[in-house]
């Protein structure tokens, strides 16, 4: 639904991407193309610099060298178009209605529209009951729930999700995946990074894998699972290269 | 001297409802009140501002507000006189020695004290908030009111003590103001006159009704703080 009537900014082309940060080089360089409708999903061990390249895919960080490059037809409006989870989400202080209707605001919806669309989105994954409630008071799974349906509310056509359920128990990893889902069928691209294997195994399409700010592959999930490449991949999927 | 007889004053000021005390009171309230307006509404933007805008000097710039914190109040007000008198920059207002002239003494005196104390608080708001406002599409211009408003309970204290920086200071109004009888005569003035001429009991029974009255200003300050951080979190 958010794909109609409006062209994409997909695919997002990204070349040579360097990133360092007080004179260490933290992405060495990594070189990858997303198309639209599959969920991928970047994987490697901590400091493989997963987040590092959700972050500067989404602009929070500026590269050291190369370039993040949203290639569609859409790609002058590419900036209000793709929306970021984070592991930890920040919640304002006041209620959970006017934390949607807030990011609305910044986002230059008009006065009129935005109550509607908060409801809308509070409502399309079944958190109308939480709408008054101050969203600081929530649980961290609602919390997780409520910056995801921000996000939506916002009706982006690549979603950034970093770690979205690393902090969460399973009950609540259960309710962000089944959200994650029905997000991705809405024909929204889904970029997660994750460690749980688990967790990849079920969402991913395709999939990316750093090792210390390299990327070493990208496949489809199947064949990376089922014929990884490189040591590292195998390692990791063996569960000896852990976090 | 002896405290009940401070104690006996200033009930039967209050009692009383002595036209004199009255007038003195609501002067000091309304000088103080509104120059602690002017301070928050220059001081609260202005140092959220400074908490997030990265320029060359702001460093210096820190530094200034944090010392200005430390600005007496007889300089304050010696600044404030010099601009205003006859011969000064500003003197063709002829605004000296009258409640205008303490306004904009005590609005010099407490806005560093606003400008650094917001900036503290929402450079750590900042801290906490700034990837996900930036993944929102906020500028830093337009996250200067969120950030004010979620700062909103930790803002209040840095109200409460521009207010009480004001309450308090004797220096900057008796310069600017020049506690004159029914014209500038506040608190602190009126205390500073009455130890002055010797009568303690009196000046003792005002510096209670002067207590009295910040303890009710702080604790309202306190208890609405308390209600609203109930309901928002």
């Amino acid at each position: 639904m958010t794909m109609h009537g409006t062209l994409s900014i997909l695919p997002l082309k990204v070349s040579e991407l360097r990133f360092a940060a007080r004179g260490t080089e933290l992405i060495k360089g990594i070189s990858f193309s997303l198309g639209a409708g599959t969920r991928t999903v970047i994987m490697g061990p901590n400091g493989a610099g997963k987040s590092l390249t959700l972050r500067l895919c989404h602009g929070l960080l500026k590269p050291s060298g190369g370039i993040v490059g949203w290639a569609g037809p859409d790609a002058s409006g590419a900036v209000k178009r793709h929306a970021m989870v984070f592991q930890r989400p920040v919640m304002l202080r006041r209620t959970a209605r006017a934390n949607l209707i807030h990011a609305l605001s910044v986002a230059g919806v008009p006065r009129t529209d935005r109550k509607a669309r908060a409801d809308a989105a509070l409502d399309y994954f079944g958190l109308t009951d939480l709408a008054e409630r101050p969203a600081r008071l929530l649980s961290g799974g609602e919390q997780q729930r409520l910056a995801i349906a921000r996000a939506w509310a916002l009706k982006p056509q690549v979603l950034f999700l970093d770690e979205p359920t690393s902090a969460l128990d399973p009950a609540a990893t259960k309710a962000i995946e089944e959200m994650i889902e029905t997000i991705h069928a809405d024909g929204v691209k889904i970029v997660m990074t994750t460690h749980d294997l688990g967790q990849a195994r079920r969402l991913a399409d395709d999939v990316l894998f750093l090792h210390n700010g390299r990327l070493l592959e990208q496949s489809p999930a199947e064949t990376f699972f089922a014929e990884p490449k490189t040591e590292e991949a195998r390692a990791f999927i063996r569960g000896e290269l852990l976090w | 001297m002896d405290g009940d007889g401070a104690f006996s004053t200033a009930f039967q000021l209050i009692v009383s409802g002595d036209p004199t005390l009255m007038q003195i009171v609501s002067l000091s309230l309304r000088v103080t009140l509104t120059a602690l307006i002017i301070a928050c509404l220059i001081g609260l933007p202005l140092g959220a501002a400074l908490a997030m805008a990265r320029f060359p000097g702001r460093g210096a710039a820190v530094v200034l507000f944090n010392a200005l914190m430390g600005l007496p109040p007889v300089v304050a007000g010696l600044v404030v006189y010099l601009m205003l008198s006859r011969a000064g920059p500003l003197g063709f207002l002829a605004l000296l020695f009258t409640p205008t002239a303490m306004i904009i003494a005590q609005s010099v005196l407490i806005t560093p004290i606003i400008v650094s104390l917001t900036r503290s608080v929402i450079e750590d708001l900042w801290a906490e908030y700034e990837d996900q406002l930036r993944s929102l599409g906020s500028s830093a211009m337009r996250a200067i009111p969120t950030l004010l408003w979620d700062g909103r309970f930790s803002l209040v204290t840095v109200i409460l003590a521009g207010l009480g920086r004001a309450m308090a200071e004797v220096g900057a109004v008796l310069i600017v103001g020049g506690n004159i009888a029914g014209h500038t005569r506040t608190m602190t003035t009126a205390i500073a006159l009455e130890t002055a001429r010797g009568d303690l009991a009196l000046a003792l029974g005002l510096g209670i009704i002067l207590l009295t009255l910040t303890l009710i200003l702080n604790a309202g300050a306190f208890v609405s703080g308390r209600v609203a951080q109930q309901q928002a979190a």
